[in-house]
């Protein structure tokens, strides 16, 4: 057990637990963050997506002793900020959430894509978005999403 | 797309899942939560001898068949009741179900588990289609090893091929696909008010129920199941969660606390349900002029261990055995056969993709061997209105296909560069024509479900729907709201649409065979107009409706005769594939689709639906390979079963076309199989195109493709 403090959707915050433990059970267990969703547990699918000083990673695959000081953010953490309101929007009006599973860290993705490139190509949101596994969309009405919030958010990111 | 009804909205549950908010089985807290782990068979087929367990500390359990209680049944209530909740004496499959173990430490369970040891004595197992007719070590089932036959005749088969000038033949075979829905199975088990209850993620709440009460042999009513937020399913989560809650059922009936049973990845990909493997083999007689006077079919799928859906399985596939021909002398004989895999059952498609990948490779092999044309060829056979079809009866529906593909091949220039491809090295492309016949099979919806919804006027000017149907991501709780909502000038979200709860909605039906829709919806449309007649009675005043079976519709269930499907989806997919004769991979360059459902309920709803089914039918045709090794799946993680990421495929170009059916809601009709099935035989018929030689497998494979090439 060991004492761990990063910085959790802006907020510092100190956890008490075994280092090597998920970062992805901290988050749902210990910090009851449920929108980040365990997929597969090996860093294929990218559901449990969330922002590592601003990169975007598996959190299943990051031990809690590896974000010691680290910015750690998650849905929660954009979801209810203007980025996070007009990627959810333009995901709404593309047609881009199914069964919704992937959708959490879809927004990540589509966070960190943005962050660096405000006007992505087509190809250039299917890499971003290449870590994210999606089982129902075929991927179409998510691009188109991205798309959308990519021509809204010009004076955002 | 004309009708108002099409016009797009926003997804009633698009922001709550796009930020996290929705809660799925594993986001939710329940007090003094125990974790359940199954003991599962490690091998094929063996007799139990012997199992050894160490001393379990106190508030740990095991529970297993002696802890069902003497007024129930080891036996798993869904069509057929041969699938056990516990393996008892002996195991039919690696990964059945032998005991739960269980208690408040997830690791400690886990511990337990690794302590416990299984003495087998093994025997012969049967795996392949060869080993299970010829019963392989004894039947694995009944005395034949045969779950269902069947057999289909139209005009005199035997006559026809006595006439025929040429006969051509085909093998085709098809694999196993995981559904890989993005959240595994899971279910949490609950003793509430001195009754259990199931929190699921599932399709068919109903069917729960019924599985979880005749275990433990109590009444329906004994049993609540609510289905929660679910991420994806495919078939999956419609008979398979009765395999995780009945053994849960009797754990929590033991132990009177909630249970979480909930699969990693590793476990859901090893120990669930995949789709059939099929075996087809079809024979065709021509005459002079090339048209087709005979064909004979043959089909084989592998139910595994254990029967389920497989039955109704196969007759899918072989009443989609024609495909979208007219033949005017045809015989299909099906075959289930049993192995000692893990039992295969319900997949998007539910047979028909396998039916109608043989068909369709078959009439492009026929279109190969006598130097035409495969779209010409495959055109002139199309069945049209009236003509007649494999179950004797005639086909009903309003045959659009001639109009959809001069709009596929205005859309992808598929005829220009057929001529265009036919010589160069590298570049193919395909076009597979198919239709997906919805709701239940013949007459199940008038026989077997009878289904029922309720609508109710509630508070402030709103309504609530009760149906068993549930959203499982094919947009449900948006497009029944949208029926709904229509019929009694209320917006949308003015429409209380809940996940189902057997305790409080009607048995309308399970989530399946693209009925919801096309069925159910219609049930919704009816008792809104009901509820809409009576609405001044004021807040409370119910309508109820019930499935009324159209009389032109007429089916003999015995001998498969008659309207085997009162109506039709049709559609039209076109792949275009470049492939590297160094690597032998093939990149796909461009894919069109062109799709009859009657009416759209909402266009980027089926946008959605398309892209969606199109890209998982990619992905069962290039790179979703399952296989066998002594009876285990040999693909355990996302890692070494690889689905289509957004680099594999590009953008899917749709259109849809109206052709209102009377009996669906504003005209729909079922769409959510459909749109899987065209895929797999145009990629196929592309990559055969391109490489120049012929595919009869998927699969296709850049391993494949090395061999057929080397051949």
């Amino acid at each position: 057990m060991k004492e761990i403090k990063f910085i959790l959707n802006g907020k510092e915050v100190s956890v008490e637990a075994d280092p090597l433990k998920r970062l992805l059970d901290v988050l749902r267990e210990d910090k009851r963050m449920t929108g980040v969703k365990e997929g597969c547990g090996e860093g294929e699918c990218g559901a449990c997506s969330v922002l590592m000083n601003g990169v975007l990673v598996n959190s299943c695959m990051i031990p809690l002793g590896a974000v010691e000081e680290a910015e750690i953010v998650t849905p929660e953490g954009i979801r209810e900020t203007e980025k996070g309101k007009l990627i959810i929007d333009a995901f709404g009006d593309a047609g881009a959430v199914q069964c919704g599973f992937c959708t959490p860290g879809m927004m990540m993705a589509t966070e960190a894509l943005l962050t660096i490139n405000k006007t992505p190509e087509e190809e250039e949101i299917r890499e971003a978005l290449s870590g994210n596994l999606c089982r129902c969309t075929g991927y179409d009405l998510i691009v188109k999403g991205v798309q959308i919030a990519s021509e809204r958010g010009k004076d955002l990111w | 797309m004309g009708a108002k009804i099409s016009i797009p909205v926003r997804r009633i549950d698009a922001k709550e899942k796009a930020g996290g908010w929705a809660k799925y089985i594993g986001d939710y807290e329940f007090d003094n939560l125990q974790h359940g782990r199954f003991l599962r068979s490690e091998r094929a087929r063996a007799k139990i001898i012997e199992i050894k367990k160490p001393v379990f500390p106190e508030g740990y359990y095991y529970v297993d068949a002696s802890d069902i209680p003497s007024s129930g049944k080891n036996n798993i209530q869904m069509i057929k009741d041969d699938w056990r909740v516990f393996a008892v004496d002996e195991v039919r499959y690696i990964g059945e179900t032998i005991a739960i173990i269980l208690g408040p430490d997830k690791q400690k369970v886990l511990d337990l588990l690794n302590e416990i040891e299984i003495i087998y004595e093994d025997l012969i197992p049967a795996f392949t289609f060869d080993d299970a007719l010829a019963c392989k070590g004894g039947a694995v089932h009944g005395t034949d090893n045969i779950f269902a036959e069947y057999l289909l005749n139209v005009g005199n088969t035997d006559n026809a091929f006595k006439n025929a000038d040429k006969i051509i033949e085909g093998k085709y075979e098809t694999g196993f696909q995981e559904h890989l829905y993005m959240e595994t199975q899971g279910l949490v088990g609950t003793w509430e008010d001195g009754k259990i209850t199931m929190y699921a993620s599932a399709q068919c709440p109903f069917y729960i129920r019924k599985s979880v009460a005749g275990t433990l042999g109590v009444p329906l009513g004994d049993i609540r199941v609510r289905q929660v937020t679910t991420g994806g399913a495919f078939g999956g989560k419609e008979h398979f969660p009765d395999v995780i809650a009945t053994p849960l059922a009797v754990a929590v009936n033991k132990i009177k606390k909630p249970i979480s049973m909930i699969y990693d990845r590793i476990e859901d990909i090893s120990f669930t349900c995949k789709r059939h493997p099929s075996k087809i083999t079809i024979k065709t007689g021509l005459d002079k002029d090339n048209n087709i006077i005979a064909m004979e079919i043959d089909t084989l799928v592998n139910g595994g261990a254990y029967e389920s859906s497989t039955p109704i399985v196969l007759q899918r596939a072989i009443l989609h055995g024609l495909g979208v021909y007219n033949i005017p002398n045809a015989r299909i004989l099906g075959r289930a056969v049993a192995t000692n895999t893990f039992p295969s059952d319900a997949y998007r498609g539910f047979g028909a993709p396998q039916g109608l990948f043989a068909i369709e490779m078959h009439m492009s092999h026929i279109a190969d061997e006598l130097g035409l044309d495969t779209s010409d060829f495959k055109r002139k056979h199309f069945i049209k209105t009236n003509d007649i079809t494999i179950t004797n009866s005639k086909m009903h529906d309003d045959v659009k296909l001639e109009e959809m593909f001069a709009k596929i091949d205005e859309m992808s220039d598929y005829s220009s560069k057929v001529k265009k491809y036919a010589n160069d090295p590298v570049k193919g492309i395909g076009i597979a024509f198919v239709n997906h016949g919805g709701g239940f099979t013949g007459n199940g919806e008038q026989v077997v479900i009878q289904g029922v919804v309720k609508m109710k006027r509630l508070d402030d000017g709103k309504a609530g729907l009760y149906v068993s149907v549930v959203e499982m991501g094919q947009g449900l709780q948006t497009t029944m709201r949208k029926i709904a909502a229509g019929e009694l000038g209320l917006s949308i979200e003015d429409v209380v649409y809940d996940n189902p709860d057997t305790d409080i909605v009607p048995d309308s039906g399970p989530t399946c065979a693209s009925r919801s829709i096309m069925v159910v919806g219609f049930l919704v449309q009816e008792c809104a107009k009901k509820l809409k007649a009576k609405w001044e009675e004021g807040v409370g005043t119910e309508a109820t409706h019930q499935y009324v079976h159209p009389e032109e519709f007429v089916w003999e269930q015995e001998t498969l005769q008659g309207d085997a499907y009162p109506a039709y989806g049709w559609g039209i997919n076109v792949v275009e594939v470049e492939y590297d004769p160094v690597t032998f991979e093939v990149k796909t360059e461009g894919v069109w689709a062109v799709w009859d459902v009657g009416v759209a309920i909402d266009e980027t709803i089926m946008q959605g639906q398309s892209s969606g089914g199109i890209i998982q039918a990619l992905g069962y045709a290039s790179i979703e390979k399952c296989e066998l090794k002594n009876g285990a799946f040999m693909q355990h993680t996302m890692a070494d079963y690889t689905i289509p990421t957004s680099l594999d495929f590009p953008k899917v170009e749709t259109v849809f076309i109206d052709n209102p059916y009377k009996y669906g809601p504003s005209g729909a009709k079922g769409a959510g199989e459909l749109v899987f099935d065209a895929a797999p035989p145009a990629y196929a018929e592309a990559v055969q195109n391109a490489i120049g030689k012929r595919i009869y497998d998927i699969p296709v494979t850049p391993e494949m493709i090395m061999e057929a090439l080397n051949k």
